[in-house]
């Protein structure tokens, strides 16, 4: 291939496409992100709060927005749609559609003011129609960009002629009547789809009178209820009454696995959407009833189990496994419930308000998308994939990631989008690249010795401040501070427009040192730091007041308390300021190289990920051939052959001549940190060896839970899926006839012990009994189960066992099956399994010729080891954690290591490729740039004071302080310095100190309140 | 305002307990407005002086809070801070500084409402005791 082009497409701006973006701007690729509505963020910021942490979703989200738009190599083409794909994979010619937006956005300054004017009220998308917008709008309150835009279908000039009112009361003259759509063409090596899902729409779905009923809705209208800068402010309310619901129903499934509409798949997340939505309502109303009736609870997630044990027995959410026949409308509003128990029972039951948890389904337009960009899609309509290649359309060079191929939740879309990305770098050319180098354009201002000149922002975050805070007399309190040169108020200071004002007022005001007052540090600390370094400061001399998570959230009724607790926020904010410095960060020098531990099915994808894009990697594997836990596998419900791909991998793996394969290999030390690692390992025949590298990956996948229940291990006819599976291959059955086969779920998971699910052993299991009938059709299969959790289209492969006559008794753990052997002392014995089904409320007995146990998947002990090693965590279940759950799925908070397959937790073989994959492109984020620049929050000593008593020495976790016995005295390494302080508050001698934390600056903050402390607050 | 209000500082870790502050206020909980806030990156960063310090400054409680043992960021800063704490207890009770004005606590990011709990428990508390005057400087 020639001509390659070292640009990639990324239709659809939603976490996915973000994700994947970003990504390939940190390796150096330019980036075209193509977005259907007006602004970034796709579905993330419609929700309130996320599970199973319940962090705030705008506020994750919100850094990752204002990143992927200020990147210099993303280029936003937003209300655009890409309508054709030419040329060949490495050389594509797209034609992308931009539709007219009316408004001028390099004039546009987002005052609002032509909103305020408009005379058209229209239904609010954002908000699914709970609230109007106008014709020209802003998409929703942080959107980004953040300028308005005129929907022409309602605008009354564009349609009828007449008004013009937005034009004449713009102060800038943004509006543009003329604006026409214009169709461009971009040049791109590949391109990555992530258009994402629409919510199932049930009008129509009689049953449950959504649309009819007035206090019906769907889950997505719920949670816009639930969300503080939703319609009602997160004040939940009936739409015909005003009243606040008591009780609360959650109809689970609203279409999904539902044949008679063609659903016939699981939309994955749905369960715990609604969990989430319990716990978050009672937490608004501790008053609240919640109860959420369903078929199957499907928490198959990391830590997704606690946190249905959590909202059941926290929390006191009422579950109820049931179907609904019929909701009626009572006078009041209310809503008369009948539903029927899985034993027939049929019950009556009154609630305030009901929710649809409503699924998801493919977004509307892909088919004709499909057949623009000649892809392939499924028979659901969502994009056609296989278990090998889940990220890689029908046509070669063009991938997908996020939901488009499936439902997924949030950090399984990262987790593709980084994979697709991994795909994408092989149609292109890319060279290693220094960042620093073309920065020093950005002359840093010299402070040194200047006197302090403060600027002060205090921001409205709409309401969410000033509804509360007196935000004007914060702002005019801050302007007589001390060194306090500009102090103004302002409406969101996160906003592009805002930022923009900061760095103005920095030139006009000369300010040498700026505080913001509004949310929390925590996510918005890096975007003003990088807003003050762009107009010419360091990035260190800023400070921020948490005015909003810290005061005007949690005082919402102390209105004077709160106004007073944010100016002492502010006047402290400003001491510390006062006392800051600028700091350097220094360049670390990355190698280029990755070493991958674990030679599994995740860590060959990972280092061939790492290999293609023309990077050496070593892969570490224990055992003295490749393949881990996939060498048991042999069927797919798609068809294709686990042991064929095995082959193939191991063979590109074997044969890459940027991979070293050290089998039968233990690793004893691994040292250093990012762009630096050491890592010392023994091969096969014992001979030490050292290897430097960039960064780790590990992929040191699970184990199968060895289990003493049911028998297993004393009788020849008691086997695990694992065993069952290669028995079907071979075909080799114990002796006799096979007649009764029964099937036991959850064995070792969801019970003390091991608090999570397995995730794949439904699936395996139905797999296998599939299996099973084609080879023996006579036979009878018996699943005793607690939830199925086919997820995702493995449903439909669950109904068609169902169909062809397996039988479902649902146990719980107070009630398992029990089994004996029919004759105790012979382990060939067939065994008796006793199960009490629920459905006809009595026991059934049967004698079964094979029991398969499904057992759990175990965290390696060796993990803990591994982690130690490392310095990176494990949760409680021994799996690997990684640095955030939604957004940093493959990331560990230890910069340099990532994480992917088994090692992370349960998922199947497909979930293990993606990840792999996104493992394998964030190590290329790093390995694709010869340096990065260091934290400049770091220790430093004070030689002349330091007396080597070596204290330091010993507090330090990351052996990042030394004490040299030549000079005597403690030296600190920049680059493995984490910046914690512990140190520094150890140092007998004040010999140490925390930039950016120093003890003069914390000092000066405490004492920045002296003179009214004494009397406590005015 | 004619009641008395005390005023708290609390330093708080940036991993576990500022996040879990962060947590209550996107939970809405509320909690009396009485503390002030300061971040520091690990509750191991926190010198016994800071306590002294603010105490002298006029502050009639300080509450410091960290990672749950175990789950610090730094691996073992709130290891640290709680054998430094240990020692500090039992020096502020001798020069007279009552126990109740000074406490710690372990709070994890996810723990928005124990932060909550924390706060109004040592509010009350401090409320209790009156404004502290052991250690302010009069001029």
């Amino acid at each position: 291939m020639k001509n390659k082009k070292n640009s990639v497409l990324v239709l659809g701006a939603g976490i996915a496409g973000i994700q994947a973006s970003l990504d390939l701007a940190e390796m150096g690729v330019e980036v075209h992100l193509v977005e259907d509505t007006p602004t970034i963020g796709g579905r993330m910021p419609q929700l309130d709060k996320t599970f199973p942490t319940n962090d705030c979703s705008m506020c994750i989200l919100a850094p990752k927005m204002s990143e992927c738009v200020r990147h210099p190599l993303i280029t936003l083409h937003i209300m655009s749609s890409l309508k054709d794909i030419s040329g060949t994979p490495g050389n594509f010619i797209c034609s992308v559609i931009e539709r007219a937006k009316y408004v001028d956005p390099v004039k546009c300054v987002s005052c609002g003011l032509c909103e305020e004017k408009c005379p058209v009220k229209i239904e609010d998308e954002f908000d699914v129609g709970l609230r109007k917008t106008k014709a020209i709008s802003r998409y929703f309150l942080q959107s980004i960009p953040s300028e308005y835009t005129i929907n022409k279908d309602h605008c009354l000039y564009l349609t009828k002629g007449v008004c013009k009112l937005c034009s004449k009361v713009c102060p800038t003259g943004a509006i543009n009547y003329e604006d026409t759509d214009k169709e461009i063409e971009l040049n791109v090596g590949a391109v990555i789809l992530a258009t994402g899902i629409d919510p199932f729409d049930p009008i129509g779905f009689g049953q449950f009178g959504y649309h009819r009923y007035k206090n019906v809705v769907t889950s997505l209208e719920f949670e816009r209820m639930l969300s503080a800068s939703g319609p009602f402010g997160g004040h939940v309310e009936r739409a015909s009454d005003g009243l606040p619901p008591k009780r609360l129903a959650f109809i689970q499934c609203v279409g999904s696995r539902d044949i008679s509409i063609d659903r016939n798949y699981c939309s994955s997340a749905c369960c715990m959407f609604a969990i989430k939505q319990s716990i978050i309502a009672k937490e608004h109303n501790k008053e609240l009833e919640a109860t959420i009736f369903y078929m199957d609870i499907r928490a198959f997630g990391k830590d997704f189990d606690k946190y249905y044990d959590k909202a059941e027995n926290w929390y006191g959410v009422q579950f109820k496994r049931s179907k609904i026949s019929e909701i009626k409308e009572l006078p009041d509003g209310s809503l008369d419930l009948k539903y029927t128990y899985e034993n027939g029972d049929i019950q009556y039951e009154t609630f305030d308000m009901v929710v649809l948890s409503i699924g998801l389904q493919p977004r509307a337009g892909s088919r004709g998308l499909s057949e623009d960009l000649d892809i392939r899609l499924n028979r659901f309509e969502f994009c056609r994939t296989d278990t090998f290649h889940p990220l890689e359309t029908s046509r070669e060079g063009v991938f997908v990631c996020g939901a488009m191929s499936g439902p997924k939740d949030i950090p399984e879309s990262v987790i593709s989008a980084s994979g697709a990305v991994a795909n994408a770098v092989k149609y292109l050319e890319l060279e290693r690249y220094d960042p620093s180098v073309g920065s020093e354009d950005i002359k840093e201002k010299d402070v040194t010795g200047d006197r302090p000149r403060i600027g002060v922002f205090v921001c409205h975050c709409g309401i969410n401040i000033a509804g509360v805070v007196d935000v004007k007399d914060v702002a005019e309190f801050a302007s007589h501070l001390e060194n306090v040169e500009h102090s103004e108020d302002v409406m969101y200071a996160c906003s592009t427009d805002c930022l923009e004002t900061i760095k103005q007022r920095i030139e006009e005001h000369d300010l040498n040192r700026v505080v913001v007052a509004a949310c929390t540090p925590r996510t918005h600390e890096p975007l003003f730091r990088d807003t003050i370094s762009e107009a010419g400061l360091n990035p260190y001399l800023f400070e921020m007041a948490n005015i909003r998570d810290q005061c005007s959230w949690a005082h919402m009724n102390e209105p004077e308390m709160a106004t007073g607790k944010s100016r002492d926020l502010v006047e402290m904010g400003v001491s510390k300021a006062r006392g800051l410095v600028p700091l350097l960060r220094l360049p670390i020098n990355i190698d280029p190289e990755a070493l991958v531990i674990g030679g599994g099915l995740s860590g060959m994808t990972s280092a061939l990920a790492i290999g293609d894009a023309g990077h050496d990697v070593y892969l570490i594997e224990r055992e003295d051939v490749l393949g881990g836990n996939m060498r048991d596998i042999f069927f797919n419900f798609d068809g294709t052959d686990p042991q064929q791909f095995l082959a193939e991998t191991i063979e590109k793996v074997e044969n890459h001549d940027r991979i070293r394969v050290l089998p039968g290999s233990t690793i004893e030390e691994i040292t250093g940190f990012v762009g630096n690692f050491r890592t010392a390992f023994k091969d096969s025949t014992g001979k030490r060896e050292e290897l430097t590298h960039g960064a780790v990956i590990v992929a040191t996948g699970g184990n199968e839970h060895e289990t003493e229940e049911y028998l297993y291990g004393s009788s020849s006819r008691v086997v695990t899926q694992k065993e069952f599976e290669r028995m079907l291959h071979e075909e080799e059955f114990p002796p006799g006839k096979l007649k009764e086969v029964v099937m036991v779920q959850c064995v070792g998971s969801r019970e003390e012990g091991r608090m999570y699910c397995s995730r794949v052993c439904c699936s395996k299991a139905v797999k296998n009994a599939l299996e099973l009938r084609k080879r023996k059709s006579r036979v009878n299969i018996y699943f005793a189960y607690r939830d199925i959790r086919t997820y995702g289209f493995a449903e439909e492969y669950y109904s068609e066992l169902r169909d062809r006559g397996a039988l479902f008794f649902r146990y719980t753990l107070e009630n398992k099956p029990e089994v004996e052997k029919i004759r105790p002392d012979d382990p060939d014995s067939r065994i008796r399994v006793t199960v009490f089904d629920p459905v006809l409320e009595k026991d059934v007995v049967i004698d079964a010729d094979l029991l398969v146990l499904a057992t759990a998947i175990d965290a390696p002990e060796e993990n803990l080891e591994l982690a130690k090693m490392l310095k990176v965590p494990l949760n409680s279940d021994g799996l690997f954690l990684e640095a955030h759950v939604k957004l940093r799925p493959v990331d560990f908070a230890t910069e340099g290591i990532f994480v992917c397959g088994l090692a992370h937790g349960p998922k199947d073989m497909s979930e293990s490729i993606a990840q792999a994959k996104a493992a394998g492109s964030r190590a290329l984020t790093f390995l694709k740039k010869k340096s990065i620049l260091a934290e400049g929050t770091i220790c430093e000593v004070r030689t002349d004071r330091c007396s080597g008593c070596g204290y330091c020495e010993e507090v330090c976790a990351y052996t990042a302080i030394e004490v040299d016995p030549e000079e005597g005295v403690a030296v600190v390494n920049d680059a493995l310095c984490k910046g914690c302080g512990a140190c520094v508050s150890t140092c007998r001698c004040g010999a140490l100190d925390l930039r950016g934390f120093t003890n003069g600056q914390l000092f000066s903050v405490f004492d920045s309140l002296e003179i009214e402390a004494s009397e406590g607050i005015r | 305002m004619s009641e008395w209000q005390p005023k708290i500082l609390a330093i708080l870790c940036n991993w576990c307990s500022y996040a879990g502050a962060d947590l209550a206020g996107v939970s809405r909980m509320q909690y009396p407005p009485n503390i002030r806030v300061v971040r520091v990156p690990c509750s191991g960063r926190v010198d016994p002086l800071f306590i002294m310090k603010s105490l002298q400054s006029g502050f009639d409680g300080v509450l410091v809070s960290g990672c749950h043992p175990g789950d610090c960021h730094y691996i073992s800063g709130n290891y640290v801070a709680r054998r430094k704490f240990a020692v500090l207890k039992p020096l502020l009770e001798f020069i007279g500084i009552e126990p109740n004005r000074v406490q710690f606590s372990w709070i994890s990011a996810g723990e928005g409402e124990r932060f909550a709990t924390v706060v109004t428990k040592i509010t009350e508390d401090v409320r209790k005791l009156g404004p502290s005057t052991r250690l302010v400087k009069k001029l």
